[in-house]
């Protein structure tokens, strides 16, 4: 212990420097952690004070655990939740890459900067902002798509905010909106980094553009693919609450196809204050999200030590 | 990096004008894609309610109408404290954060610091595990009192775990040891050290997190939904989130209204009104995007390569 306090009198300044972050760290990352023992707990106030009611709470071992799998909803929401990610993680980074190496191959550079700015464009805008611009295609009474492509070609209006089955198509096209540009922009940054003399020596070789593409470009840039993929896989388990409770305006109907664990616990905690089910689910998430980031910072390190976050 | 010659070059080496035409006819699509939704919404807020209630949105408003907009200043208060908590929360999250995460990054680079695996761990690690939402939640409102308090906004994000980590990988590559080094030999303090030095010269990375802060900090709606029950500390985000649910909602809480509330509510714009607010709210996004733009790309680029 000497040998730290020597070293905390040796580099105050930098002690100091730390202290801010670490103290927010701490107040708000770190005693939630301790405070997910309510997982565990009945819990209850029985005093003005959080800390000294969650000691008085009695322990329930894994009841809520219990309840929480039992419920029909289970099944659901964690179906829901991977489905997604695994719908969202091929989309975009398909979609990205071919955007990005198309973008690399036309000739006009300009024309280039302004599909990179106009992709880019949804990333800066927050979800509430999506959920009117979705709005303003779908509502059912003066959505655009109702009211004016489909009374063009005579088509009965559809009320999509009560149809569960448009919703999963929905759901990935405006994640999609949201995420190509910017995942683009990564894959063309990293084009634009492979070494020139590689294609000016498969020129030589007499290879196309096709060859240079497939044997050059797509190789040079797998390890980013790689890492992109594996930063998907680490979250898992976690949705964006915008996409899924903001776009389709928390609508009860579509609870089936837009329901994620997220929703799931912001619903319970906030909207019904049932503290016991949802800190059972969110405990759940986090538990099984951190072995996944684990697992998924395991395999960059073999692949790539370089990119490997720890 | 000499693009410009770069393509000279690969003109004859480049795709034929055919496939040249279809990738630009793909693309451009798709940047339409991305820009139109923006256009109806403005195009619905210039729009006159009763045409509105007949044809529903479109893009060729067949009677336009500012209507909406002048509605929206005549409610004042509610809309108008909005934007001003926005801004408030928006500049000094922005700062704080910035300067909190500036300096927990200097240790951390630091070689010669014997502690930083242990702090840069003690960061690490709140990637990786959290208390979930629920505890979060508890602990925010219960013991650091954030419920219907400004801080309630800014306090959590004033610390993200990866953008310290792509500073420190920012001072590690850009500024050399020695010349932390010949500074204390002259006599230099650490914090003369990261001010006089690390500082500037990290200006663009340090300027790139600032980007990304002020960006979150704007478009946050989530730790007011969380936080926020006060109608005067609601941003703007939230304010758009409630008023998608009733427009009555902007009726009860604006102060100007008083017994006219009906006549009001008769000729309300409410469809225009609401896309109306959301013009009001990218506004300022919109008009500095190539600004951020140009900084946002520099900021993914040391990303993506220096994850």
């Amino acid at each position: 212990m000497s040998g730290f306090w020597y070293e905390l009198k040796k580099n105050k300044a930098l002690f100091l420097m730390l202290l801010p972050g670490a103290l927010v760290l701490f107040l708000y990352n770190y005693l939630p952690m301790f405070g997910s023992i309510v997982a565990f707990k009945n819990f209850y106030f029985s005093d003005g004070n959080f800390i000294i009611s969650l000691f008085k709470s009695e322990w329930v071992g894994l009841k809520n655990f219990e309840f929480l799998f039992r419920s029909p909803d289970a099944y659901t929401i964690i179906r829901n939740t991977l489905l997604y990610n695994l719908a969202f993680i091929f989309s975009c980074t398909v979609i990205a890459i071919a955007f990005a190496i198309m973008l690399n191959e036309i000739f006009s550079r300009k024309l280039a900067k302004f599909y990179q700015s106009a992709m880019f464009l949804p990333y800066f805008l927050s979800w509430i902002v999506f959920t009117y611009l979705v709005y303003a295609y779908i509502s059912p009474d003066k959505g655009f798509i109702n009211m004016t492509i489909f009374k063009f070609f005579g088509i009965p209006p559809v009320s999509w905010y009560n149809e569960t089955r448009y919703w999963p198509l929905i759901i990935v096209l405006v994640n999609g909106w949201k995420w190509i540009g910017n995942n683009c922009i990564i894959y063309l940054a990293s084009i634009m980094a492979i070494d020139q003399e590689l294609y000016e020596a498969a020129r030589i070789d007499g290879a196309g553009r096709w060859h240079q593409i497939t044997h050059i470009t797509l190789p040079q840039i797998m390890p980013v693919i790689i890492v992109m993929f594996l930063v998907f896989v680490g979250r898992i388990f976690n949705t964006d609450l915008g996409l899924f409770f903001l776009v389709p305006r928390n609508s009860g109907l579509l609870y089936p196809v837009t329901q994620t664990i997220d929703v799931y616990v912001y619903n319970t905690l906030i909207r019904m204050g049932d503290i016991g089910m949802s800190s059972a689910a969110a405990l759940y998430q986090s538990v099984v999200g951190f072995i996944t980031i684990v697992l998924a910072n395991l395999a960059v390190k073999k692949i790539d030590p370089e990119s490997s976050i720890f | 990096m000499g693009k410009q010659t770069k393509t000279e070059l690969n003109r004859l080496n480049s795709i034929s004008p055919k496939s040249n035409f279809i990738l630009n006819a793909i693309l451009l699509c798709y940047s339409l894609l991305c820009i139109v939704p923006l256009l109806l919404v403005i195009a619905v807020s210039f729009t006159d309610e009763r045409m509105l209630a007949i044809n529903g949105y479109s893009f060729w408003p067949q009677k336009l109408s500012a209507f909406a907009y002048q509605f929206i200043i005549s409610m004042g208060n509610q809309v108008i404290t909005a934007y001003i908590i926005t801004i408030l929360v928006t500049v000094i999250g922005t700062a704080l954060s910035v300067v909190v995460m500036a300096l927990y990054a200097f240790p951390i680079s630091r070689k010669d610091f014997k502690y930083k695996n242990f702090f840069t761990f003690f960061l690490i690690f709140t990637m990786l595990f959290n208390g979930g939402l629920v505890s979060t939640y508890l602990i925010g409102v219960n013991v650091l009192h954030l419920k219907d308090n400004l801080w309630g906004l800014i306090f959590p994000y004033l610390m993200n775990a990866f953008w310290v980590i792509i500073l420190r990988t920012f001072y590690r590559t850009n500024i050399p040891d020695s010349l932390i080094e010949s500074a204390k030999i002259d006599g230099a303090g650490e914090f003369m050290a990261f001010f006089r030095i690390v500082f500037p010269l990290a200006l663009p990375g340090i300027a790139t997190i600032g980007l990304f802060a002020m960006l979150q900090y704007w478009n946050d709606w989530f730790l007011a939904a969380l936080y926020i029950n006060d109608p005067k500390l609601v941003p703007l985000a939230y304010l758009l989130y409630q008023v998608q649910t009733s427009m009555q909602y902007l009726m009860q809480n604006s102060s100007n209204i008083g017994g006219r509330a009906g006549d009001i509510m008769a000729t309300m714009p409410s469809e225009a009104a609401r896309m109306a607010m959301v013009v009001i709210s990218v506004l300022p996004i919109v008009i500095t995007f190539p600004f951020f733009q140009k900084y946002f790309v520099k900021g993914l680029t040391v990303g993506a390569i220096k994850g």
